[in-house]
């Protein structure tokens, strides 16, 4: 695959609206006022007639989404994860996920990597608070073309999606040439047999590359890319419990509520193994650049791989 | 409206209360002050003003209503019932395990809910979206609402306030059924909403004010609702909390309690006894 430049995922959120807006004449698309940002202003540009922007106001943005749906259509509802998951979970909860309507969140700057905008808006909460609400499924695409695919699959799918998106620029690791997203499929992108490292979002990339520091030093670490964080691939992960005997995730998220319990779930039901969560401590985050921020955290390739070291300590 | 037509409703109101009642009574819980006050609204808007149809309730074409006020869903089912989208034993099960009646509306289990609801202010959001969807794909249907006036209190009811305005819903009509009680006591002492209509025209609806127990007033308030273009209509309806009973009317604490047996049977005696 060619070097492509790196590209965040809140892009391929607008890029895929566009396209389906075509495809779908029942497709709506609403704001609260972050088009630019969300990057629905792209399909807004295109489809003006099938876009309503709500105004800072998210939980009537939800509910007049669930109503569109109510009456037959496809809604997609953006804000940021904070004001989206945070502000609107009720709404979502009540509105959307009770009568499992056609409503599609599309949450974006998740996550520390917002930035400069600092803890207000730096959700690390949005996967645990979705997480609990029945049947709603979330999606957490780890680059551009991954990310494009999620969004049309969602629309595919009938029913509530949790859909979480970046500010942030992430290199492009899936091959747009031969990528296929599969609903609910975790994805296996290196094989090892000593420690699994489970990764979503941008921890994938940073997943890869921790892989290399560590086998570097001897130590051969699986891959698995969980884009589809509920429900979650079982198999995948109690596969790699199996064979690997330890489990490491990482996720761009508090490490309660997210994929670290997802997958600790899975394992203590499935096959139990030592299973050593990384990702945001039980804290706020921080202003700053947006790198700088998920260095400052840990949320990088060396973070991941002391947290392998210290997995392999608790294998038998 | 003529008088035949005003005895109808009142009689298929009066049926409807009856058998709100009866559910409320055999579930043992649930909340017959709001369902009574805002049982001939209800009543009228199935019986009278909406295009529905009970053998094709999926009907895309159809007019839409969503229940703001999702507790008063016994007077609904008791409508849905009588108007034949489900039979009325049903109404037996209202809050039963294996039943079809929630205590708040279902969009799922119950044929002829076009929205749940429950939450209070979200039902009003909903019906913005039922309309603006309507709107930009140039169907015809209208849809309607009804809220509690306490409900009022709540901010994203003012949030969709503004969005139905902003995007000139005139295919909304929204009813406020205007009982003045809440849970705590009087609307005014609980964290006072009034000045309701100053509020609803500010935020630039059509603003009506009728006796939501009025058939003929009701009937002509919906026909200035449908002449009126660019704008969403409120109806605000002045009613008695619990009408038609007299022990549960005006009595805040008839909000969310059941009557035993003994009351059960004089409010059945005063609402016109038997079925």
């Amino acid at each position: 695959m060619t070097e492509l430049k790196p590209r965040a995922t809140r892009e391929a959120y607008g890029d895929a609206l566009k396209e389906l807006g075509g495809r779908y004449k029942n497709l709506f698309v609403l704001d609260a006022d972050l088009s630019a940002s969300t990057k629905t202003a792209v399909f807004a540009k295109e489809y003006p007639d099938r876009f309503f922007n709500c105004g800072i106001a998210e939980g009537n943005m939800v509910s007049v989404a669930a109503g569109i749906a109510a009456a037959g259509n496809i809604a997609f509802a953006s804000s940021f994860a904070m004001f989206a998951a945070g502000r609107a979970f009720e709404q979502i909860r009540n509105s959307v996920g009770y009568p499992g309507l056609n409503v599609k969140i599309g949450a974006t700057h998740a996550g520390l990597s917002v930035g400069e905008d600092g803890a207000t808006h730096q959700c690390c909460e949005d996967m645990g608070i979705m997480r609990t609400i029945p049947g709603m499924v979330i999606i957490n695409p780890s680059d551009y073309t991954e990310a494009y695919a999620a969004t049309v699959a969602a629309c595919e799918y009938k029913g509530p999606v949790y859909l979480r998106y970046g500010r942030l620029a992430v290199p492009q690791i899936n091959d747009p040439e031969t990528y296929v997203f599969e609903w609910g499929k975790g994805r296996v992108l290196r094989d090892g047999n000593d420690v699994t490292v489970i990764a979503t979002g941008l921890m994938v990339c940073e997943a890869l590359k921790a892989a290399d520091m560590l086998s570097e030093e001897g130590i051969s670490a699986r891959v698995v890319n969980i884009h589809t964080v509920k429900p979650i691939d079982k198999d995948i992960v109690v596969k790699a419990a199996k064979e690997t005997g330890a489990i490491v995730t990482t996720e761009e998220h508090s490490i309660i509520g997210g994929l670290g319990d997802a997958v600790l779930e899975a394992v203590a039901e499935g096959c139990p193994v030592p299973v050593v969560r990384h990702g945001v401590e039980d804290r706020f985050g921080k202003s700053g650049p947006a790198r700088e921020v998920l260095e400052k955290f840990g949320l990088t390739a060396g973070g991941i791989a002391e947290k392998v070291r210290y997995a392999l300590t608790l294998k038998h | 409206m003529e008088e035949a037509k005003k005895q109808q409703l009142k009689d298929a109101a009066a049926k409807v209360r009856r058998l709100a009642v009866e559910g409320i009574h055999l579930a043992g819980s649930g909340h017959p002050g709001g369902s009574l006050s805002a049982a001939d609204i209800l009543t009228y808007l199935y019986f009278h003003e909406m295009n529905v149809d009970a053998r094709n309730p999926g009907d895309p074409e159809r007019d839409r209503f969503v229940l703001s006020k999702g507790h008063a869903a016994p007077a609904l089912y008791a409508v849905l019932a009588v108007k034949g989208y489900f039979p009325e034993e049903e109404l037996r099960s209202l809050r039963k395990i294996g039943g079809i009646l929630q205590g708040h509306p279902d969009m799922r289990n119950t044929p002829g809910v076009d929205m749940s609801t429950g939450s209070l202010g979200q039902g009003i959001s909903a019906a913005c979206g039922m309309a603006a969807a309507a709107k930009r794909l140039g169907k015809d249907y209208r849809v309607y609402a009804v809220l509690g006036d306490g409900e009022l209190e709540e901010g994203q009811v003012w949030e969709a306030a503004m969005f139905a305005s902003h995007y000139g819903l005139d295919n909304l009509c929204a009813f406020v059924d205007n009982n003045n009680l809440q849970i705590d006591g009087t609307i005014d002492t609980v964290c006072s909403p009034y000045p309701i209509d100053d509020k609803f025209a500010a935020f630039g609806w059509n603003v009506l004010k009728i006796d939501g127990h009025d058939f003929g007033q009701m009937e002509e308030a919906c026909e200035k609702a449908r002449q009126c273009c660019g704008k969403p209509t409120v109806i605000i309806a002045k009613t008695v909390k619990g009408k038609g009973v007299s022990f549960m009317e005006n009595m805040a604490g008839w909000h969310g309690v059941a009557p035993d047996r003994k009351q059960y049977e004089t409010a059945m005696a005063e609402l016109g006894g038997g079925n």
